[in-house]
């Protein structure tokens, strides 16, 4: 127990500390709110789809989560490189615990990250359906926060330096996010794209954020959290099986 | 039981090569022992096995008393350790280091401020708890790197190069420390180095390991003798030779080449 909290309290602590990630972590959720927002606005209103905005961020909102917690769980290879990670390794404790509390960790710092990113959606005019789905909707944002860094780690793991850093965005973290159904409504699609966006975890839980936010999911939101859990156990399974067998 | 490491037969094979073929030596309680060899003789691999972090091919590794394949956490407890490489958390501040390590090590809260404070006077780090360790010099980083490892009591702390690119002053000054520690809570060193002066003048009794083999042990004296020198210097030179030894053929690499030949290439 003190394994993981004293990991998560590492977790949390960088991140507070270093300002630039924070703020720039931000630009991104912003440019895409404000460009896509008003720039596709009245062409997805003209459609009949309703307030593009209100689709819109709970879209963004998982995009800035699955950006921060694959980011997160990558920091394997920082910590490799820097070397911090064989004094983690030396240490009398379980390995796994070590990885539920790095995973924990990125799942809170990306779920501070969503929420931010939900007050800066207020301001081009998103509006919560109800505020007290906020309390559930963080429970939601730290099971997609969990699963996404688990999968960091996982592939973080594997890799023995920064090269496959951007491997990593290009083929996976990019390829997620655009076909999750954040920026385009899941009905209606070609068959393939309908097949691809099934077989994204990130779609469940932006589905999630939509019906919480403005009750408007493609699936129920039953369906979306059994999904994720399923997905989640398998990751933090993968992910700590790799990271126990990780050798410096 | 006078021995607090006894290894015998151990063995490390990355594919065919054999980066530590069949030693055995023993370390004694309270022992100041250096473990010197050129580069990619095995010292790094043999304290990997050794710290529980790589498993040994074959042989029987005990410290103090436990043996690190089936009761890890006990051996675990029981060292500390000063990596080749640094190994802190530069975004932590120093005393934070040092608490996350007691915390990992379960050293109770009390006991743990205490023995920080103490451990950090001692080093003379204490007046800079609050820095972030990215602040600080080398020789800073791994004088707190020593504080750290002592701080859940080991009875056995491995030093890997700990003095590699220090100045003459801070190595002087380590060492100090350490003998210091040495004497004061009889905590058992065991440390490689490249500087044959250090080993001189602080290791009780030395092993040369040169191919993954130990050819040679004694005390520094013992050596010069054997070998009819003058000097430790001259005597680990006449042991292992004059060649220059290629640091690409460390156990490491070796390992990791052996693994991309075996994926295709080109992961790295």
């Amino acid at each position: 127990m003190k394994t993981i909290y004293i990991m998560w309290l590492r977790e949390l602590k960088r991140y507070l500390r270093s300002k630039s990630r924070m703020i720039g972590s931000l630009g991104q959720p912003i440019l895409f709110l404000l460009a896509l927002g008003y720039g596709l606005g009245p062409t997805f209103q003209k459609a009949g789809q309703g307030n593009y905005i209100n689709f819109l961020a709970p879209g963004i909102i998982g995009m800035s989560i699955i950006f921060t917690s694959i980011f997160s769980g990558i920091q394997v290879i920082w910590d490799r490189q820097f070397g911090f990670l064989k004094e983690t390794m030396v240490a009398p404790v379980s390995r796994f615990n070590i990885m539920i509390g790095r995973t924990l960790g990125g799942a809170t710092i990306a779920t501070i990250q969503g929420i931010f990113v939900l007050c800066l959606a207020l301001i081009p005019g998103f509006r919560p359906q109800n505020w007290l789905s906020i309390f559930p909707l963080i429970l939601v944002m730290l099971l997609v926060g969990t699963m996404f860094t688990a999968l960091g780690t996982a592939i973080a793991s594997q890799l023995e330096d920064m090269q496959g850093f951007q491997l990593v965005v290009n083929f996976l973290v990019m390829p997620l996010f655009f076909l999750s159904g954040a920026l385009f409504p899941l009905s209606g699609l070609p068959t393939a794209l309908v097949i691809l966006t099934k077989f994204d975890p990130l779609s469940y839980g932006i589905d999630a954020f939509r019906v919480l936010l403005s009750n408007s999911g493609h699936y129920t939101l039953s369906f979306d959290i059994i999904v994720l859990c399923v997905i989640t156990f398998t990751f933090l399974s993968v992910g700590s099986y790799l990271f126990s067998k990780i050798q410096i | 039981m006078d021995n607090i490491i006894e290894v015998k037969n151990l063995c490390k094979q990355f594919g065919d090569f054999k980066a530590v073929d069949n030693i055995s030596f023993s370390v004694k309680h309270g022992e100041i022992f250096a473990f010197l060899g050129p580069n990619g003789a095995g010292k790094s691999t043999t304290i990997k096995m050794l710290t529980t972090l790589l498993t040994p091919s074959s042989g029987s590794i005990e410290l103090n008393g436990s043996n690190p394949l089936n009761d890890s956490d006990a051996v675990r407890h029981s060292f500390g350790i000063v990596f080749q490489d640094p190994s802190l958390d530069d975004e932590l501040t120093a005393w934070e280091n040092m608490e996350f390590h007691g915390v990992l090590y379960g050293v109770e809260k009390g006991l743990r401020r205490k023995r920080i404070e103490e451990l950090m006077n001692f080093v003379e780090l204490w007046d800079r708890k609050d820095s972030l360790v990215k602040e600080f010099s080398g020789g800073m980083k791994r004088r707190l790197e020593i504080a750290r490892g002592l701080l859940h009591h080991p009875k056995v702390l491995f030093l890997d190069e700990p003095t590699l690119g220090l100045d003459p002053q801070t190595r002087n000054h380590m060492w100090t420390y350490l003998e210091e520690l040495n004497k004061s809570e009889g905590i058992t060193v065991f440390f490689t180095t490249h500087y044959m002066e250090e080993a001189e003048r602080v290791a009780r009794r030395i092993a040369i390991i040169d191919h993954g083999k130990i050819i040679a042990t004694g005390t520094s004296a013992e050596l010069e003798a054997q070998t009819g020198t003058t000097s430790l210097e001259e005597a680990f030179l006449k042991l292992t030779g004059n060649v220059i030894r290629d640091e690409a053929a460390s156990a490491t690499d070796h390992m990791r080449q052996r693994h991309q030949m075996r994926q295709g290439g080109g992961r790295r």
